[in-house]
């Protein structure tokens, strides 16, 4: 189960100082508990307004999980380490 | 923009507004709501909020070509369609057709975290994605509150939804944003702090167990409106504010007669009938054929070749049309010619306000020259007599305005007076028929009387009538010792006079009989007298006779008796004496 392969995708709208600061966040939370495991597509809706939609996105910037389900979404610049992993349920992940 | 060009002066005092399309409201709101800018919708559940918002924004699209963006943070897209769809409004063709984008923001606190800063940059993508793709002129956010319970972080929320409205501002579309009614406040998470253009409040209320919806404009920056509470209903057609008639008088008026239905009643107006175009109303106990009186009514408007509306609030069309066949007012070539319409529904069916929007609606959609409405004292079950009066002012008044001869019936009770019609609407109307029972010795009768007509001299005559199988008919007065006689008494009355005229004939009979015999008497009597006279004339002949007699024979023993004593003197007694 551990195996399974981490879907994550990261809305932005350009690059501001939140999406900068998320990518970076989600990056090293990423090597640091996911290393191998995931794959991260970072959307920007400045480019790709049409994409809001689907996954009903209102704040920026916003980290869905899309796999393993069920989906989490995670908001905020993901400065607080805890809460991300607590968000995507990381830590459960760790313990195993 | 579709607005008609204004003069300089108005376009510099004015501004520029929004029509809505809303029946009523752009009347209030003097022109619509406040174009570019956001205007706040507020009210409890079940106002019509979202309902509002979407035919603001269809109506948008299909009368003003401006296309809409409904963002909707409540129901999905598929269930607001659905929902609509039994007003008529399709949104599906609306979407296809590139002039409405539907986006539903489904918030679930229980799959978002918070993990550091964030802003709703992906609301203003959204919505500014939807604006821009299919030129939307007019936005609806429908409940924009729901974010609240979705976003932990308040403060950050709020300035956004400051942000949100000033950009809205910004890109010039006419926004309407709902709210739910807070306790004591306008919208729940005070909304009104970041709308201050226009803020519109709904209200929905039950008093007797009947809901009244009314509207009134709280606040419209830059614009005078309509400050009152304004009754507003939802129709199969969308929402119709109230008032949709003029308030002035100044309708203008026909010199033209039309006729009652009735020739006997017509004939106790001076000018023949009614004006065309006058209220009519017949006021009644129950049973005095009020409804008969309205169909003949209305029968002699088809006959005229008009076109005839009734409304009926006791008797389903098929029920009115066997009763009125039954008294030979025959509508139903009239119906099938569609010449005539009849509307039923149960007064209660709905509140007052409905009741006349319907009215309002057919009356356009049928464009009738004649309506009875049977009877209006029904709607009295649905709201008090001063409200019921208010919306029959509404009423006449908009008939009066069209140009349409209406007849109400009205139930009064013969106990407690004529309230109705007096409190009710008479100084309203132009004409006023009272119908009423005259009881008398063992039975009923109808009478019918003209308690006023406008413009017109009248008979003040209560007319006995009767409801024959050809119809209705009036009798002929019949004046005796106490006053009109109807009914029986009219019969009685009749075989009273031809008894007396029996007894009179024998009186005369029984005379001339008295005077035969009296002459016969006479005549025996004179026949006695003669009888009597003859024999005393006999008696008297043969007296005088005999007296003649006896004279002749005295002179005759007289001169013998000379004879004798001159020739011998004879010895007797009387010779001796000598």
């Amino acid at each position: 189960m551990d195996e399974e392969m981490w879907e994550l995708r990261l809305y932005v709208a350009g690059q501001t100082v939140k999406s900068v600061t998320a990518l970076a966040n989600l990056k090293k939370y990423c090597e640091e508990h996911l290393k191998g495991r995931y794959r991260l597509e970072v959307v920007d809706l400045l480019l790709n307004p049409q994409l809001a939609e689907g996954d009903q996105i209102l704040a920026i910037p916003t980290l869905v999980r899309k796999v393993p389900s069920p989906i989490r979404k995670v908001i905020g610049d993901l400065s607080n380490h805890e809460r991300v992993l607590v968000g995507l349920d990381l830590r459960a992940l760790d313990a195993y | 923009m579709s607005r008609s060009p204004l003069p300089r002066i108005a376009v510099l005092s004015q501004l520029p507004k929004a029509l809505t399309g809303i029946d009523g409201l752009d009347e209030i709101t003097e022109g619509g709501l406040p174009q570019g800018r956001p205007t706040l919708v507020c009210g409890s559940a079940g106002c019509g909020k979202t309902l509002l918002g979407v035919e603001f924004l269809v109506r948008g699209i299909l009368d003003y070509d401006e296309p809409g963006v409904l963002m909707t943070f409540e129901e999905t897209a598929a269930e607001l369609t659905a929902n609509v769809a039994s007003l008529g409004f399709d949104l599906v063709q609306l979407q296809t057709d590139k002039k409405l984008r539907l986006d539903h923001v489904h918030v679930d606190r229980s799959e978002i975290d918070e993990a550091g800063e964030y802003d709703l940059e992906g609301l203003f993508i959204r919505l500014g994605y939807a604006i821009d793709t299919i030129g939307a002129k007019r936005v609806v956010l429908d409940t924009i509150e729901s974010l609240f319970s979705g976003f932990p972080n308040e403060a950050v929320l709020r300035s956004e939804i400051r942000r949100l409205f000033r950009w809205l501002k910004d890109k010039g579309v006419t926004t309407v944003i709902t709210a739910e009614r807070g306790d004591g406040t306008l919208t729940r998470q005070g909304l009104e702090e970041y709308v201050s253009d226009c803020v519109i409040l709904l209200d929905n209320r039950v008093i007797d167990q009947i809901t009244t919806r009314r509207l009134r404009i709280v606040k419209y920056r830059g614009s005078t409106h309509g400050t009152n509470e304004y009754p507003y209903i939802i129709t199969e057609e969308g929402i119709s504010v109230l008032p949709v008639t003029s308030l002035k008088l100044e309708h203008s008026v026909s010199n033209e007669i039309v006729s009652t239905g009735v020739a006997d009643l017509d004939a106790m107006f001076m000018r023949g009938g009614l004006y065309r175009g006058s209220s009519v109303l017949v006021t009644g106990t129950a049973g005095t054929a009020k409804t008969t009186l309205g169909a003949a009514f209305a029968l002699e408007a088809c006959r005229r070749g008009e076109r005839c509306l009734i409304f009926a609030f006791e008797e389903s069309p098929a029920q009115l049309l066997r009763n009125m066949a039954s008294v030979g007012l025959d509508l139903a070539p009239f119906v099938e010619s569609g010449q005539l319409l009849i509307e039923a529904s149960r007064p209660t069916i709905s509140g007052l306000e409905r009741h006349l929007v319907t009215v309002h609606k057919l009356i356009g959609r049928f464009k009738p020259q004649s309506v009875v409405i049977d009877p209006i004292s029904n709607l009295v079950s649905v709201g008090s007599i001063s409200e019921v009066s208010s919306m029959l002012t509404r009423l006449v008044d908009f008939l009066k305005v069209e140009g349409i001869t209406a007849l109400f019936t009205a139930l009064i009770g013969s106990s407690h007076g004529q309230e109705m019609g007096e409190d009710g609407i008479s100084s309203l109307v132009d004409v006023w028929i009272h119908v009423r029972d005259l009881e008398g010795i063992g039975e009923r009768n109808r009478g019918v009387s003209i308690l006023k007509a406008r413009g017109m001299a009248h008979s003040n005559q209560v007319r006995e009538f009767v409801v024959t199988a050809q119809g209705i008919r009036l009798l002929d007065v019949l004046v005796g010792p106490a006053g009109i006689i109807t009914g029986a008494s009219r019969l009685a009355q009749g075989m009273q006079e031809q008894a007396q005229a029996l007894a009179d004939q024998q009186e005369t009979e029984r005379r001339d009989r008295e005077l035969e015999r009296k002459r016969r008497v006479l005549e025996a009597t004179i026949a006695n007298l003669r009888t009597e006279f003859e024999s005393v004339e006999e008696e008297l002949r043969r007296v005088m006779s005999e007296e003649e007699e006896r004279q002749l024979t005295l002179r005759q023993d007289r001169r013998q008796l000379g004879q004798n004593f001159s020739t011998r003197p004879a010895a007797g007694p009387n010779g001796s004496a000598e």
